[in-house]
């Protein structure tokens, strides 16, 4: 029996991952969630709960992803770790203090292209450090840096309209991470991009969080980028929004491409596969006579 | 051989390759113009009428009158036979569609002639008054509405606070205030600038704070994320960021100013395009009528090319500034359309007023030629 066909247990770690883990754990808590309830007033005065009781930690310098079914509440979450909802019960703590309102120390980066449309590159990335009080100079130095930190130095003075998805949306780091936020905040930013673009994106956003001490809570509905990118991943079941199970991926960094056929990886993606859809509720939903109908060739 | 995609005329929202797209534009006007040379100038197309340049012999045909081809060769045919000399004339049509080149001399004319009086204003003159006229209420009235607009649209108190009563405001007709006005500013300017002001003030509150409702929350959200204070927000992102439509929406508003002009100058006015306009109605001389429209329409569209073309120099990060741009175009034409409907329609009632006694007046066809002012029919401010 070759021990390369066994799908190992996704729990098991290589001495060298658990290691890391206990580092990360080691390191203090940047940002805490403390049994956070979301819910919203539907029409008829009815209420419908988001999110019922998420509860996480995240630690300096660590990747977290938040993945979950569609309707999990995922940009809830989001929106309101940066502040831009509030939430109906619980605390968000980022360095021991509460979050109130949005603010740069949780830098955000959208799922659409929010980039300002009509400022250059280089004065998108310098709106946050303007708004912060940095002097023009040092914020244009600052903008500069961060530009070539996401590669795109000849497009210092293009236009938005100007760039591909994938280049708004490296802007839109640069843009966020500009402000050295404590974390930074993703809301399924490679969402709108075709697959190759983001593939080649989650590489950069990996090579940046290697070089920057920032914090990313990344939020996916993708499986794969969510296990090629994370340390951990936080899984979320819908209606109500609640955690399923905190996931710590048991691949060694850096990431590569070739761990997309590790078994580790394969243990993971199984999964995480069954958590979000669970298969015997989705067959069931469907009947059989409708699919006959689709083609005579199907059975 | 390679198979060239042959390209058709009514591709579905696909662009028009870049000659065909100016041929098609250049025929935008050529062809009305075409239509109207076919009418003037092509005898057999509709010609029923008989316009008569010289009466000879006759004893009721005068210089100028127009009437039924049959009766005008029964006319001739009696004179012919008396031996008297036959009246002259050429076919023309039945309505008050003046032929291109004499439109085209009436505007050389308008402009070229002194006025009747030596205390009225020449041609140039009124159309600089009713420049003037146009520009300070526009001004005034969107450097009002503008930031009304904009914090109505930014900030939902300010909004219930301006809109319901702006909305309400809007339905009153901007010439019902002529009397009004006139009473509490006068007969000078004023009392136009104020009508215009009403004309354009209050919708244009609306249309800005619809306009900055539409700009992208994400934006905003973004722009908080980023350490935006409440301010930086409104001028530094809600103010750009709405910016390339809002002069869309202004571009407009000059264009709705021109059409209230012209009914501010029907009230107590002795000036100004549209009054001359008026007055030419009068005297039925359409040549001059329908110069003077078409003055106003080349004001317009010269302004409107000059406005988009400064656009495109002031908003570069504007993917495509046409867009909205050929829409305001095509609203701006509909209200000279309907702005020329109503003076045409003015023109043609005041006809039955005193239109017939110009006619017969002696030499008062000269005069009317020559664009003067005659007492009789003299509008009198209403004081």
């Amino acid at each position: 029996m070759s021990p390369s066909l066994e799908i190992p247990d996704y729990r098991e770690q290589s001495p060298e991952v658990a290691e890391r883990f206990r580092r990360i754990y080691e390191r203090p808590v940047v940002m805490e969630v403390r049994d956070l309830h979301k819910r919203f007033r539907a029409a008829a005065g009815s209420e419908v709960e988001a999110l019922r009781g998420v509860s996480f930690d995240v630690h300096r310098r660590e990747f977290v992803c938040v993945i979950g079914p569609s309707g999990c509440g995922k940009s809830t979450l989001v929106r309101m770790l940066a502040g831009l909802d509030a939430p109906s019960e619980g605390h968000i703590l980022v360095d021991g203090k509460e979050v109130d309102g949005p603010c740069p120390e949780r830098g955000m980066v959208f799922q659409g292209y929010t980039l300002f449309h009509w400022l250059t590159v280089r004065r998108n990335v310098m709106f946050g450090l303007e708004a912060k009080g940095v002097g023009r100079d040092k914020a244009e130095a600052d903008a500069r840096f961060w530009i070539d930190m996401v590669g795109l130095t000849p497009f210092l003075d293009a236009y938005p309209h100007q760039l591909s998805g994938g280049m708004k949306q490296r802007v839109a780091i640069a843009r966020a991470l500009a402000t050295q936020p404590r974390v930074l905040l993703m809301d399924e930013p490679f969402g709108a991009l075709d697959a190759q673009t983001r593939s080649q994106m989650q590489s950069y956003l990996h090579q940046i969080w290697q070089n920057v001490n920032v914090t990313i809570v990344f939020i996916t509905h993708d499986l794969d980028e969510a296990i090629h990118l994370a340390d951990r991943i936080v899984v979320l079941a819908a209606h109500p929004g609640r955690i399923q199970e905190i996931i710590e991926v048991p691949l060694p960094h850096p990431r590569t491409s070739e761990q997309w056929a590790d078994p580790r990886f394969l243990a993971t993606r199984a999964r995480l596969d069954e958590l979000i859809h669970p298969r015997a509720a989705s067959a069931e939903r469907l009947p059989l006579t409708r699919m006959t109908m689709v083609g005579d060739d199907v059975f | 051989m390679g198979a060239e995609r042959r390209t058709t005329w009514l591709a579905v929202r696909q662009p028009l390759p870049p000659g065909r797209a100016a041929a098609v534009k250049l025929c935008s006007f050529f062809l009305p113009l075409a239509a109207w040379c076919v009418i003037s100038y092509v005898p057999f197309v509709w010609h029923p009428n008989v316009r008569i340049t010289d009466p000879g012999d006759s004893e009721f045909l005068t210089e100028g009158q127009q009437l039924p081809k049959e009766q005008f060769t029964a006319e001739n045919a009696k004179l012919t036979r008396e031996g008297s000399q036959p009246a002259k004339g050429y076919p023309a049509n039945p309505i008050f569609l003046p032929a291109p080149h004499e439109v085209a001399r009436a505007m050389v004319n308008a402009f070229t002639t002194p006025p009747a009086f030596k205390s009225d204003p020449w041609l140039h003159q009124s159309l600089w008054k009713s420049v003037q006229v146009v520009f300070w209420s526009f001004l005034l009235s969107a450097v009002i509405a503008v930031p009304i607009g904009l914090l109505a649209g930014t900030f939902e108190v300010v909004g219930k606070l301006t809109e319901p009563f702006t909305d309400f405001v809007r339905y009153m007709p901007p010439p019902a205030f002529g009397p009004l006005m006139i009473a509490i500013f006068g007969i000078d300017d004023a009392p136009k600038v104020a009508i215009i002001f009403i004309g354009t003030f209050f919708p244009l509150v609306l249309v800005v704070a619809n306009t900055t409702r539409l700009l992208d929350p994400a934006l905003i959200e973004a722009a908080q994320t980023l350490g935006a204070s409440r301010r930086r927000i409104v001028t530094r992102v809600v103010l750009p960021g709405v910016l390339p439509n809002l002069y869309n929406d202004l571009r407009i508003a000059l264009g709705v100013s021109w059409v209230y002009l012209t009914v501010a100058q029907l009230i107590g006015a002795s000036s100004g395009i549209s009054w001359f306009i008026n007055q030419q109605g009068k005297y039925r001389k359409f040549d001059n009528v329908f110069a003077g429209i078409l003055v106003i329409g080349l004001i317009g569209l010269v302004t409107d090319q000059f406005l988009q073309y400064l656009a495109r120099v002031l908003f570069p990060y504007q993917a495509k500034p046409g867009h909205g741009a050929s829409r305001a175009v095509l609203r701006g034409c509909w209200s000279i359309v309907r702005t020329a409907g109503d003076l045409l329609r003015g023109a043609v009632l005041a006809r039955g007023g005193c239109g017939h006694l110009l006619a017969r007046r002696p030499g008062a066809a000269a005069d009317v030629a020559r664009g003067a002012v005659v007492e009789e029919v003299r509008d009198v401010p209403v004081s």
